[in-house]
């Protein structure tokens, strides 16, 4: 980068917009009916919200976004993210006014179509992971993880061994792991990842025992490789009375090709929002849908949606309760982030059973492609010596040593160059590290471009590094003060 | 790395302690502890009265990166804590073995598994290795 | 090859330069047992034209009917704006702000999204949101039990009008950790909860959860049952709706001291039915438990040259951070939807709130006293409520309720299993035009009439 001035883009906050008396008139009725509330129930001060125009509220929230990156703007290779492009007709087609004007508990025979699209969903889920049912209520990952372990749990207290509370969990697992065991009243058990970053098969004959609930597993996995023990993996845990859960954060790269009940996991959850496209939000909503094998069929979060024959025609219905009364419960208040999975469904079945095959193929040639030409301009592969599935790690160790230069300063200098930064610092066990996942949707070009980025900014490691380490220049800001914003939280606007 | 005050004892979990002359334990964590945690923004400090037991969690440290348990050197009871660091946690990262110092404590039996100056600073260069 | 750009010579050039003669052996790690060669069961691929005729199919199956269904999820008007904008790629294509510097938009909105949640609910924090209005209380229970450290009990008391499924779902995640919910038994007559369920409330529970307006849509004594809890050493987790806190006393001025904490669904500001999701809880509270909260919350700071920004912040109690010792599992917030909801919010600013809120609290009474004019239709309670009212008829429910759906009005719910047989709940909002009450009244009339 030069030393070229940069406009940095700056919006006030809203509320330092507002003028009292000023409003949207076209938005809302326009009230002072009478409620026939009592003055004892009745709110005293006026709440501080902005009172500005539609135009105003318009040009505010458009100018916000553009000061975001986004898929929709920029090579966004964020490692464990799987951040591919969101197909338009997914959005367009779950928020036609059928769809979006259903209320939650109205009446099935209102509500065929919509139920229709989910049972389908359940199938082809089931059919793409090898799993014997599926529930879509779990609202992202790790309330997917949570019915998971809860469901483990659940299986072992029914067959009396309420002792079954560990849960072993890879040092490499992503933080959610660990996180959902002991909020589901389980202990969590690390286990050594080997020095090719497959699992350490002697440390987890060790770890197992009359007290292990399970294993949580991600495959490939979070150092992005394929664990290849996973046979020998399934077996010794299976032969210790535990059970072996997917989590699917990575299923991208196996889709259509490797299915997780052929690995003999017990349970799985998925993340719609990173496989099956259905958009990040700036954080959110996702949706973790779970998969179950033949031993937890009857602990299955609710809702389900089932098919019924009537007079040769498909009626479809909730399964509940009265359904399922072993069933872990209910996870949310109504059925899910039905809107997301209906995104998910377009996804599907706009892809069909080839489509989903070259999913897998597709990200894995990018990953692959990235990493080979990464390799060869110099930066440390963390595994070298192993394939990439669809996303890979490059190590800074050795940068960090010779030239004081941090995997974050790399990320924020890759801004200036317009692309996202990979994912940093994770996973916890290799050094400096950046988790690289380019997904199938994007260009061999813009591979091309990211590889011309990481080398002029390593070339500037060597020559300018200050520089680097002020980096990002081009931002609407330049990076910020974690110290400060933890120690002085300032969390709410409030008037001078 | 700077020096180790050699009138301290240490743990393999980094904290120091320091054995007064009334008795009681006075703890923190080192410089080795402080510089890897970096800038530290919160603690949670154990409550005066409090139990402890040698080894189990007495206090929480916590940078913008990272979250770190303190572990009690001895068993015993706290009987002092020091409150000035709910509102300047950084003075751990300041002065880790002067006024970054985190509880008191009137410790109950044996002494737990300590090191002197010297075999902590071969235990650092071990990890550094 | 659907959203998959890869020419012919892109493929025979990246292989060449990974070194390996084709795709499959990319996957030569993988056992080839392990390898699937079909995937029977999922259906052809289809094209954008084809599926959009499939899905318009679909949604218009689903079309058409009048609701008067509240319960936990309620129509409101959206400004077009509202979609317009959440839509925008910038915002529906991003990610988690682990980039400030790059989500300096998305951070912007979820700072005035926490300011406005706090200014409603009159508290000083908020996080960044969270699933769902039940999650959240099962959250908020989970951090009462962190937050009360004078407290040994993990028992919480629910007042009689905490929706009931909010009680299933806090039992399903919160269960887990050995809390366990005790409901308060409602007055016959008021449909509040009974004053003298607490004399018999027996040890002091960790926290008491007091949900204003109450499922049936009674108006709760809330500054009373605030004191009862706290002179009890118990935290009072408010769980509202945010429609209601434009008019309604907010949970940080309930009682002496305030609510300790204050969670609800989202959903009314902006966000459609669609069928149950994706919706966002909401959750805030007083300042001294601001590190008990899960989830995500933002911070405004200063960057290197001095400049305002917003960072996420408070970090150490999330789980990639703490682990096995977060405050939560939760990653995300539900980013999108706070983004509708902070652009409705904005749009209707406090006196269109307020206006939603009175115009549909005056539908229900207007609903509520042409459907109580109906022979063997009664009002179950007495005493104020906010927009939905309970109703008893003199014959099971759900025939009725079907008979209304077969003339395409959705009537209500049936809350015969949690209230005496034959209760139905109902809900108006300013969506509803004078013709739309007459036509429900009308033909639940003629429904009495026919089948009495």
């Amino acid at each position: 980068m030069t030393d070229q001035v940069f406009a940095k883009m700056r919006e006030p906050l809203i509320f330092e917009k507002s003028r009292a008396g000023r409003r949207a008139a076209a938005q809302a009725p326009d009230g002072a009916a009478d409620t026939g509330i009592p003055e004892q129930f009745r709110r005293a001060d006026r709440p501080l919200l902005p009172e500005v125009s539609e135009l105003q509220v318009v040009r505010h929230f458009t100018r916000l976004s553009q000061m975001n990156f986004s898929i929709d703007t920029h090579f966004y290779p964020l490692g464990s993210c799987t951040m591919k492009y969101n197909p338009r007709a997914c959005n367009a087609l779950a928020m036609l006014p059928g769809f979006l004007n259903r209320h939650p508990l109205g009446p099935v025979e209102h509500g065929q179509g919509f139920l229709a699209c989910m049972f389908e969903l359940q199938e082809m889920l089931k059919a793409v992971t090898g799993m014997r049912a599926v529930s879509l209520t779990p609202m992202a990952g790790a309330q997917g993880e949570l019915a998971g372990v809860a469901m483990i749990r659940a299986y072992h207290v029914a067959r009396g061994e309420e002792h079954r509370n560990e849960v072993i969990v890879p040092d490499a697992a992503h933080g959610t792991n660990p996180a959902t065991a002991t909020m589901c009243g389980c202990v969590v058990r690390e286990l050594a990842t080997g020095s090719d970053g497959d699992v350490d098969i002697e440390a987890l004959k060790q770890a197992v025992g009359p007290n292990t609930a399970g294993i949580m597993l991600t495959n490939p996995s979070t150092l992005g490789v394929f664990e290849r023990h996973i046979k020998e993996i399934a077996e010794i845990v299976h032969g210790a009375g535990g059970l072996l859960y997917y989590d699917g954060a990575n299923l991208n790269a196996i889709l259509g090709k490797v299915r997780p009940g052929d690995m003999e996991f017990d349970v799985i959850h998925m993340n719609l929002h990173k496989t099956f496209s259905t958009p990040h939000g700036g954080g959110g909503p996702g949706s973790g849908a779970v998969g179950v094998g033949k031993r937890l069929l009857p602990f299955l979060p609710i809702p389900v949606v089932a098919q019924e024959e009537r007079d040769g025609v498909a009626r479809y219905r909730w399964l509940a309760e009265d359904d399922l009364p072993q069933s872990i419960g209910r996870l949310s208040g109504f059925m899910g982030n039905a809107g997301v999975l209906l995104r998910a469904y377009v996804y599907m079945r706009m892809l069909g059973h080839d489509g989903m095959r070259r999913v897998a193929e597709f990200a894995t040639l990018n990953a692959n492609y990235l990493m080979a030409q990464l390799a060869r301009q110099g930066f440390t592969l963390a595994f070298p010596e192993r394939r990439a599935s669809h996303e890979f790690i490059v190590t800074l160790k050795r940068e960090a040593r010779t030239l004081n230069v941090t995997a974050m300063d790399l990320a924020k200098a890759l801004l200036d160059h317009g692309f996202h930064a990979p994912t940093t610092y994770f996973p916890l066990l290799v050094p400096e590290c950046l988790l690289i996942e380019p997904t199938e949707t994007e260009t061999r070009e813009i591979l091309d471009r990211f590889v011309d980025a990481m080398v002029a900014i390593a070339e500037q490691a060597k020559t300018d590094s200050e520089r680097l380490k002020g980096a990002p220049y081009t931002m609407p800001v330049r990076r910020l003060d974690d110290v400060k914003a933890a120690r002085n939280l300032d969390l709410a606007y409030k008037p001078v | 790395m700077s020096e180790l005050p050699g009138d301290l004892l240490y743990t393999s979990e980094h904290e120091w302690l320091r054995q007064e002359e009334d008795g009681s334990v006075t703890v923190g964590i080192t410089d080795y502890a402080q510089a890897a945690l970096g800038d530290l923004v919160y603690i949670e400090l154990p409550e005066t009265g409090a139990e402890v037991e040698e080894g189990g969690e007495m206090a929480v440290v916590e940078s913008v990166k990272a979250a770190s348990d303190v572990y009690a050197p001895v068993s015993g009871t706290v009987i002092e804590v020091n409150a000035a660091l709910a509102d300047d946690p950084e003075k751990i990262n300041t002065d880790p073995y002067g006024e970054g110092w985190i509880v008191r404590l009137q410790p109950e039996g044996d002494s737990g598994d300590t090191m002197d100056p010297d075999a902590y600073q071969e235990f650092l260069d071990q990890l550094e290795g | 090859m659907p959203f998959i750009p890869h020419t012919e010579d892109d493929v025979a050039e990246m292989l060449a330069a990974i070194g390996v003669p084709d795709i499959d052996a990319l996957f030569d790690e993988i056992p080839k047992d392990l390898l699937v060669e079909n995937l029977d069961g999922i259906p052809e691929g289809l094209n954008e034209m084809q599926v959009a005729r499939l899905m318009r199919a679909r949604a218009a199956q689903d079309s058409g009917a009048l609701c008067f269904i509240g319960a936990g999820a309620y129509e409101h008007h959206i400004p077009a704006a509202v979609w317009e904008i959440a839509t925008r790629g910038e915002f529906y294509s991003a990610y988690t702000p682990y980039q400030a510097e790059a989500s300096q938009g998305t951070l912007q909105t979820i700072y005035e999204y926490q300011s406005m949640i706090a200014a409603l609910t009159g508290l000083d924090v908020s996080n960044a949101s969270l699933y769902d209005g039940a999650s959240a209380l099962a959250e908020a229970a989970l951090m009462a039990v962190r937050a009360n450290r004078g407290s040994k009990s993990t028992r919480l008391l629910l007042a009689s009008g905490v929706n009931p499924r909010y009680e299933q779902v806090a039992n399903a995640i919160a269960g887990n950790q050995g809390l366990v919910f005790e409901r308060l038994a409602y007055d016959a007559k008021r449909g509040t909860t009974d004053p003298a369920a607490l004399d018999d409330a027996g040890e002091p529970p960790v926290a008491l959860v007091i949900q204003q307006p109450g499922f049936p849509g009674t108006l709760e004594d809330v500054d009373r049952l605030t004191d009862w809890a706290h002179g009890q050493g118990a935290l009072v987790i408010a769980v509202v709706n945010p429609t209601s806190l434009a008019i309604l006393e907010p949970p940080g001025a309930w009682g002496e001291a305030g609510a300790d904490v204050a969670c609800g669904e989202g959903q009314p500001l902006g966000i459609p039915l669609s069928s149950g999701g994706p919706y966002f809880g909401f959750m805030a509270a007083k300042q001294q438990h601001v590190r008990q909260m899960p989830g995500r919350i933002v911070g405004r700071t200063t960057d290197l040259d001095g400049a305002q920004g917003y960072t996420l912040t408070l970090q150490a109690r999330e789980q990639h951070i703490r682990r096995s010792k977060a405050t939560s599992n939760i990653c995300t917030n539900q980013g999108l939807m706070v983004t509708a909801a902070t652009i409705y919010m904005s749009l209707l600013g406090y006196d269109g709130l307020r206006a939603v809120a009175e115009e549909s609290v005056a539908r229900t009474r207007e609903l509520a006293a042409m459907l109580a004019a109906i022979d063997g239709v009664d009002p179950l309670f007495d005493g104020p409520h906010f927009h939905e009212v309970a109703l008893r008829l003199d014959r099971p429910v759900a025939p009725v309720l079907a008979a209304l759906a077969e003339r395409g009005i959705l009537g209500g719910l049936d809350i015969s299993r949690e209230y005496p047989e034959h209760s139905l709940l109902v809900c108006a909002t300013e969506t509803k035009m004078p013709t739309d009450l007459a036509a429900y009244a009308g033909a639940l009339a003629e429904i009495m009439k026919e089948r009495a």
